[in-house]
């Protein structure tokens, strides 16, 4: 069966099809797409998939199927309990070999010769921000909110979003965001150049399939080839981030910041 | 620019009909997690629609404690 006819492949977190040249990858994992050890199986599933997908495609849109947001980021429920039934150096070594996949997995999408949309809504957190940084491009409609809240775990962004947001955006915006840990809405992110279209709630989708539409209509050699140009990876700053992740990650700190985080009952827990 | 009452009014206003609560029932002194029952989730949803209406950034850490209707209202009044 060739790739144009591939039928939907269905996981419990993620679902993707090859329809007309496009790809599309949808989120559904509730809550909101928090990326454990299952998301991580299937997304790297689909990394592997990708290399034959892409012969017949020119487009790869990631949005998400539930209504709560894009992405919560990484999932500190399973980090937290994983990390109580470990050693603190196996802990260590589990966690360097998850950031060692998500990163090899992201790469191949940052790094896809087909054009790359994550189109977003609602919470896109940590790691669901680092995915959609991944994204050649960011389409967002207006409920869609982004922010790096690690360092309130006394942690920094692990997959890959300090080098991707740096790539494409000016240094005061990274440090804004790292720094203070404040979310920012669409219209500022658009403002600052992270997010390329800003639409009307429950329209990134539409808009993105436009967008790959129009995408399609190039020749994909030549849309590889200024890809590659202006979008090179920064291989030495995302092992960096590995490193400094799993230092910061062996503190006594981080534990009870999981702990707290993964406890609480306060209504504001996603506020830093 | 409107008047604080005016924000206070509109943000009421907003708030009962995204969330589907009787404009009655919201108090501008009551608590808005229980008056809206609203989950942290939910709250960003309210930043997003607060700050996309009134045209203003609202830093999270500002809000950070924030519990009532009439100093939400006084966080945005600040910034209009």
């Amino acid at each position: 069966m060739s790739a144009l006819a591939m039928p939907k492949v269905s996981g419990q977190a993620m679902s993707y099809q090859l329809s007309s040249g496009v790809i599309d990858l949808a989120l559904h994992r509730n809550p909101c797409n928090e990326i454990g050890s299952l998301s991580l199986d299937e997304l790297e599933s689909f990394s592997h998939a990708l290399p034959t997908l892409q012969q017949s495609a020119h487009a790869l849109i990631i949005y998400s199927d539930l209504q709560s947001g894009f992405c919560a980021g990484a999932d500190l429920r399973e980090l937290f309990e994983r990390s109580q039934s470990m050693d603190k150096e196996d802990t260590v070594k589990g966690v360097r070999n998850f950031l060692e996949r998500i990163h090899r997995t992201l790469n191949v999408i940052d790094a896809s010769p087909l054009t790359t949309i994550a189109a977003v809504h609602g919470v896109t957190f940590g790691g669901g921000f680092e995915l959609a940084l991944a994204c050649d491009l960011i389409i967002a409609d207006k409920t869609a909110r982004f922010c790096f809240p690690e360092l309130r775990l006394g942690l920094i962004p692990g997959f890959g979003g300090i080098p991707r947001l740096k790539r494409d955006v000016g240094n005061a915006a990274v440090r804004d965001l790292l720094l203070t840990g404040r979310s920012f809405n669409a219209t500022k992110a658009q403002q600052i150049g992270l997010v390329s279209q800003v639409v009307a709630e429950g329209e990134a989708l539409r808009a993105a399939r436009a967008t790959a539409l129009q995408i399609g209509k190039f020749d994909r050699e030549t849309s590889a080839a200024a890809k590659r140009f202006i979008k090179p990876i920064p291989h030495d700053e995302l092992r960096q981030e590995i490193d400094i992740f799993c230092e910061l990650f062996s503190r006594p700190a981080v534990q009870a910041g999981l702990k707290k985080f993964v406890e609480s009952t306060d209504q504001q827990p996603y506020l830093p | 620019m409107p008047t604080a009452d005016q924000t206070l009014d509109e943000i009421l206003t907003l708030a009962a009909a995204h969330f589907k609560v009787s404009r009655e029932k919201l108090s501008p002194d009551g608590d808005f997690f229980k008056a809206l029952g609203i989950d942290s989730l939910q709250t960003l949803d309210l930043l997003t629609r607060l700050e996309n209406h009134f045209h203003v950034e609202l830093p999270d850490y500002e809000l950070q404690g924030v519990t009532d209707f009439r100093t939400l209202a006084g966080k945005i009044q600040s910034r209009l």
